[in-house]
């Protein structure tokens, strides 16, 4: 390992918050509270998972291991839930999908061998798969609750002329899917051209050969790929239910 | 026989009553004419039979039974409402007329979307046309096809001639009169037109949420 930020380079580093505050302060954006609300959260929140992590590993244990993957998934699922104003149920739904696509992506990776049952990589993975599904969920719900409102009267038409829900639904469903996946299948083509992602250039900095690093990368697009998929699926066909009562009427 | 029956029906959006204790009844070959001012609860009238909105309280019966103990995607086959300014679905004019079909998961029957185009004056090269080339009356007809590719029994008509010419109005009346009187099909339809109030068979005006007399 070549990359060591000692505590002396990160104080300076801070600097850069400066800049970002002297910005807010003279274009008067008002956003200063909410800069240092950021940089504090940030300090805090990433040196107790640095220690959590560091132990995490430490003990091996499957149990720890899993709860902690079950503590990302109900962040993450809390995170989605609001994104989704006015849908009921949304926390479970969101819950169900980021789980479901946790444990199917990251079950296919450990069955191909591509990644080693400890918590040094389980864990990170689940991470990464969860804040993804997270995001594509969170556009589906914004989706779902924009074409459910502006295609209302499609919606009413079709259900008048006998439609069950699904039908009535159907196109705003794989609207909102397709919202969900689309910034993952864009990533997907420009990956390398436009950005070297985070995974790549992690371990890039931390000294891996670029050739090896890009196995890697691959690996996470096609798992990111897989993860909206699920996730996006299984989050819209479970949301768009509750645009309806019980008598198939739009809320 | 009343095929649809309003009993004591009032319907309230927070505290506003937009229909006050109504009673109302529609005829197994009835064609009711429901008219009043804008606000005055038509159109409300019109959602609840289609089972749109159900009533805050009262009770609608079809044929002899309650709504509420119905499975509203038959109910609504049977009680087909055509709406105000209907949009059309999908990409091609055909996609609309396949529509009723794809809703009862049975084969599509062209001959009878092209014998129904022909009743309404619209050519058989208009199928393939894109549903956002049509023109307003056009739309208006093709819409009211959809309600017509499998008969109802009631036909829920609301304000659909608005905004229409009078070579329109009168294609869309023609039909609507030939369906009423050759399918035995109980119609209520809900205007403002002055002429088609003036050709009806029984009209009911509604003001403040009630019948008035």
């Amino acid at each position: 390992m070549n990359l060591v930020v000692s505590n002396v380079s990160l104080t300076l580093v801070t600097g850069l918050v400066l800049v970002a505050v002297f910005i807010s302060y003279r274009e008067k954006l008002g956003l200063n509270k909410d800069i240092i609300i950021g940089v504090i959260r940030t300090v805090i929140q990433l040196t107790v998972v640095g220690y959590l992590l560091k132990y995490v590993f430490k003990i091996n244990n499957w149990v720890v291991t899993l709860l902690m993957i079950l503590i990302i998934i109900i962040n993450a699922a809390d995170n989605a839930r609001k994104r989704g104003p006015g849908i009921e149920n949304a926390f479970f739904i969101s819950f169900i999908a980021i789980l479901t696509s946790t444990v199917v992506v990251v079950g296919t990776l450990i069955a191909t061998g591509s990644l080693k049952m400890i918590p040094a990589q389980i864990i990170p993975f689940s991470g990464m798969v969860a804040s993804n599904t997270m995001v594509a969920i969170g556009l589906c719900y914004r989706n779902l609750n924009a074409s459910f409102r502006d295609q209302r009267q499609q919606v009413i038409e079709k259900l008048a002329l006998g439609a069950e829900i699904k039908l009535a639904s159907r196109s705003i469903v794989a609207e909102s899917v397709r919202a969900g996946m689309s910034p993952t299948i864009d990533s997907a083509k420009t990956v390398g051209l436009v950005s070297l992602p985070g995974m790549m250039s992690g371990l890039i900095i931390a000294g891996v050969d670029p050739v090896k690093a890009i196995k890697y990368q691959i690996m996470v697009m096609f798992m990111l790929l897989a993860t909206t998929a699920i996730g996006s699926v299984i989050a819209c066909y479970l949301a768009y239910r509750k645009f309806y009562n019980s008598k198939m009427q739009l809320k | 026989m009343a095929v649809i029956e309003f009993k004591q029906v009032s319907y309230q959006v927070g505290d506003k009553k937009i229909l006050n204790q109504l009673d109302l009844e529609v005829a197994d070959n009835d064609y009711l004419t429901i008219v009043g001012l804008s606000g005055g609860g038509k159109s409300t009238i019109l959602t609840l039979m289609a089972q749109m909105i159900s009533a805050t309280s009262g009770e609608i019966d079809f044929q002899g039974q309650n709504v509420m103990e119905l499975d509203p995607v038959k109910y609504r086959r049977e009680v087909s409402y055509c709406v105000q300014r209907p949009a059309l679905f999908g990409e091609t004019v055909e996609d609309n007329l396949k529509f009723p079909a794809e809703v009862r998961g049975v084969e599509y029957n062209r001959d009878r979307a092209l014998e129904l185009m022909a009743r309404v004056q619209l050519p058989a090269s208009m199928m393939d046309q894109k549903v956002i080339e049509v023109s307003g009356g056009e739309r208006q007809r093709i819409a009211l096809l959809r309600n017509l590719m499998y008969l109802p029994k009631v036909l829920l008509l609301d304000e659909i001639t608005t905004g229409l010419d009078a070579e329109n109005k009168a294609i869309v009346w023609n039909l609507i009169r030939a369906v009423h009187q050759e399918e035995q099909i109980a119609i209520v339809s809900v205007t403002h037109d002055q002429q088609e109030i003036e050709n009806a068979e029984k009209v009911i005006a509604v003001v403040d949420g009630r019948i008035s007399r």
